[in-house]
């Protein structure tokens, strides 16, 4: 490991500001979704990193479950995004405003 | 040694030019490839860190199926491209931009330059064998065995909550 710890937190944390910029910028629900998926990658990076620069599994340990969610959430929000679309066909957020006041 | 710094630079610079240009992609089709590259080049960083059994969990969770979900519901819905990227410059938007930079700006320093983020610098410098299956394995059933039967729960609710909601209606 001769590349230093600070380069892959400095990465990681590039990653999730782009991450954060895509769920500002964009208005599409699936590339919101994208985003989203982009900034916990991000936070799985730090935790490699950490785990295997510290010399402890806990760290990746971590980064199973953190996946294990990830493929939840993948899998109930897509479910979300075709029910609202059965509704209202429309994936612009902007277009989506029931709940909105 | 001066091998593994190139890789990590060219993988870096190819894991922040697919993320933005996820970001930047009006053709949401485009931005999915792009972030399935950006997920190949981060197992080829968990590789790099020797975290071996993520690197395959991450081509094969991430890329292979989230992402054939995330491809398949756009297929499905039959999305075109974005009309625009909806930047119309207002005072939300520049303070957000502001932000945003000094988001950037503070995790840098927290993580390059603040007193003391040099410190943790190398408990176990060598090949730990950490990342292996046979780690994990000891690590996921015992100490987070508990962690562990949550999960699968969790992922039976998730099947259980997809279906309901994606069915058409519920007789």
């Amino acid at each position: 490991m001769s590349v230093p710890l600070p380069y892959y937190l400095a990465l990681s944390a590039v990653l999730f500001t782009i991450g954060v910029v895509g769920v500002l910028v964009r208005r599409n629900v699936i590339v919101v979704f994208m985003a989203i998926e982009l900034m916990l990658n991000s936070v799985n990076l730090t935790l490699v990193a950490f785990s295997s620069f510290l010399g402890d599994v806990t760290g990746q340990a971590l980064v199973f479950f953190v996946m294990a969610v990830a493929a939840a959430e993948a899998a109930v929000g897509l479910a979300i995004v075709i029910a609202v679309y059965r509704n209202k066909p429309t994936v612009h957020l902007d277009d989506i405003n029931i709940l909105k006041w | 040694m001066i091998a593994e710094q190139l890789l990590f630079a060219f993988l870096a610079a190819c894991a922040v030019t697919t993320a933005v240009l996820m970001v930047f992609q009006r053709n949401p089709v485009t931005s999915a490839i792009s972030l399935i590259g950006n997920f190949f080049c981060l197992a080829a960083l968990y590789l790099l860190l020797e975290a071996q059994l993520l690197a395959v969990l991450e081509i094969a969770v991430y890329a292979g199926a989230i992402m054939v979900l995330v491809v398949f519901v756009i297929m499905l819905l039959n999305v075109g491209d974005e009309v625009s990227l909806s930047f119309r410059p207002n005072l939300r938007m520049i303070a957000g931009g502001v932000l945003m930079v000094a988001f950037l700006l503070e995790l840098l320093y927290l993580f390059t330059m603040a007193p003391g983020a040099g410190s943790i610098v190398v408990a176990a410098m060598r090949p730990s064998g950490l990342g292996t299956v046979e780690s994990m394995g000891h690590a996921l059933y015992s100490g987070f065995l508990f962690p562990l039967q949550i999960t699968g729960l969790l992922l039976l609710i998730a099947v259980v909550g997809a279906v309901i909601l994606a069915k058409r209606r519920l007789s």
